[in-house]
């Protein structure tokens, strides 16, 4: 069978541009959240988020002109910028921009996201009722489309590979990556620019996600603070943005050019909870099943997993991920270790499973687990170490990325490290 | 050059991200500036927008150049 190993990495979260400065905030417990400071959100019942730094370039900020031609920023919505960006980082990562007709043939995209242009289409609609149709920007539906990043990506570099996109809410980031994945096992690619993107901290965004009572609202004094999974305080989830792209290589490819190997791809699991739109099951069956399905896919045995990268979100949801957690784990379940990096990052919706993939592989380079922060008072009570407040350096030879969506969509992405 | 001229260049510079110097009287936004069909529809909505001027599609059709964009405008704005 085709082993499928990651070469490139490249993240835009709210933390930094960039991958190792990202992680080395991540490592260092930083929380990348702040109040809103793109538009007035003083209205809206949640008025912090965790924002993409933007800034001249330097420090770890995020500089839209080192991405993209600033006359063709106009034409795409930010989650598209971002995960131009992103893309870009893995690619050049990755050392992958071959010339070669049948070598660009044999190298697709599948990046998704969550929402995808979601301001674009509320600003568009505003300009639609004011001014008329003729005001209508020609740039608008294939600025907010969001299969148009993995359109971008390709036009870029000419991979003329799967041109492919994945719109699985929460999920979207890791379904992106395990499917393409299987893209280049079932022998369809040799190399895939894979992950998610969004950009959805916008008065509509967050007006929505306060609808569903699913954001946090109590932490307006310490945004910082807000983001707490498995914690007593814990009142919803934080919104980020960004994106994390890898680039996904048939081993022997990889191999044959001497390409550098993060990790490898060895199981991926999916399933539907068929309970309700917004909420988790609460028995956590899905989650459950998803995991099981990936850890059958990679040949292991629960007790081979280290670290377990959470969904976490900082929501009630978390009790029933970790349930589902220590019932896989069995009496293996105190030698594993789970943290919830959107403790810091905010969450990234479509892009949250991608840049935790990310970080999974980087807890394997660097055998070590990222902290949960903001866990002071623990709302749970477990054998499973969820690293409160500080890194935990251990062996890390398999990493799990759990990402869980609205619609009941769930996916688990295990990856290990290659020797 | 006229006012109108000088508004529009500045306009196709914007859109196009091109020098100014290339943007002469018989440069052509598709051949020689780099617009593609996009470009120019929602350069002609930006000449409508500068200068509140309606541009019939079929008109906009004839519009290839910077000097048949100076030359439309001026005329609907006679």
């Amino acid at each position: 069978m085709r082993r499928v190993v990651v070469t490139g990495l490249g993240l835009v979260t709210p933390l930094a541009s960039g991958v190792e400065e990202s992680w080395r905030r991540i490592l260092d417990g930083q929380s990348g959240a702040g109040k809103i400071s793109r538009f007035d959100a003083s209205h809206l019942a949640t008025d912090y988020a965790c924002e993409v730094p933007h800034g001249d370039g330097t420090d770890g900020t995020f500089n839209p002109d080192d991405w993209m031609a600033p006359k063709d920023q106009r034409k795409v919505d930010t989650f598209i910028l971002y995960g131009i960006a992103a893309a870009a980082q893995a690619v050049e990562d990755a050392g992958w921009t071959p010339d070669d007709r049948a070598e660009l043939d044999r190298t697709g995209v599948l990046i998704g996201s969550g929402i995808g242009g979601l301001n674009s289409i509320a600003e568009t609609a505003l300009v639609l009722r004011d001014r008329g149709p003729r005001r209508v920007s020609p740039f608008f539906v294939p600025g907010a489309l969001i299969n148009l990043i993995s359109g971008q990506v390709s036009i870029r570099y000419g991979f003329r590979g799967p041109n492919h996109s994945v719109v699985t809410a929460c999920s979207t980031g890791a379904h992106a990556i395990g499917d393409a994945a299987r893209l280049i096992r079932d022998d369809d690619a040799d190399v895939m620019i894979a992950g998610g993107a969004e950009a959805s901290i916008s008065e509509i965004g967050i007006a929505g996600f306060n609808a569903c009572k699913a954001l946090s609202t109590k932490r307006s004094d310490e945004p910082t603070k807000a983001s707490r999974p498995y914690d007593v305080d814990s009142d919803g989830f934080v919104m980020g943005e960004g994106s994390g792209i890898v680039v996904l290589e048939e081993y022997e490819h990889a191999k044959a050019r001497g390409a550098k190997i993060y990790a490898e791809v060895i199981g991926y699991g999916l399933s539907g909870d068929a309970y309700h739109i917004t909420a988790p099951s609460e028995d956590g069956d899905g989650a459950e099943r998803c995991m099981r399905m990936a850890l059958k896919k990679a040949g292991l045995q629960p007790s081979d997993i280290d670290y377990i990268n959470a969904h976490g979100t900082s929501t009630m949801a978390d009790k029933i991920e970790l349930g589902a957690v220590e019932r896989m784990m069995g009496d293996a379940a105190d030698k594993v270790t789970m943290s919830s990096t959107k403790s810091m990052t905010g969450h990234l919706l479509g892009a949250a499973g991608a840049i935790e993939a990310i970080f999974s592989i980087l807890a394997i380079r660097d055998q070590v687990a990222p902290p949960t922060i903001n866990l002071d008072n623990p709302a749970v009570e477990t054998k499973v170490d969820l690293a409160p407040n500080a890194k935990r350096e251990r062996k890390i030879n398999v990493a799990l990325s759990n990402s869980f969506g609205f619609g009941g969509t769930n996916a688990s992405v295990i990856f290990r490290k290659v020797d | 050059m006229s006012d109108v001229a000088d508004r529009v260049k500045k306009i196709v510079v914007e859109h196009l991200g091109v020098e100014e110097s290339k943007v002469v009287d018989n440069a052509s936004f598709i051949d020689d500036l780099g617009a593609d069909s996009l470009d120019t529809v929602e350069l002609v909505m930006a000449f409508e927008e500068e200068f509140g001027i309606e541009i019939p599609d079929d008109a906009a059709e004839t519009i290839q150049t910077f000097g048949d964009a100076v030359g439309f405008i001026s005329n609907a704005n006679a």
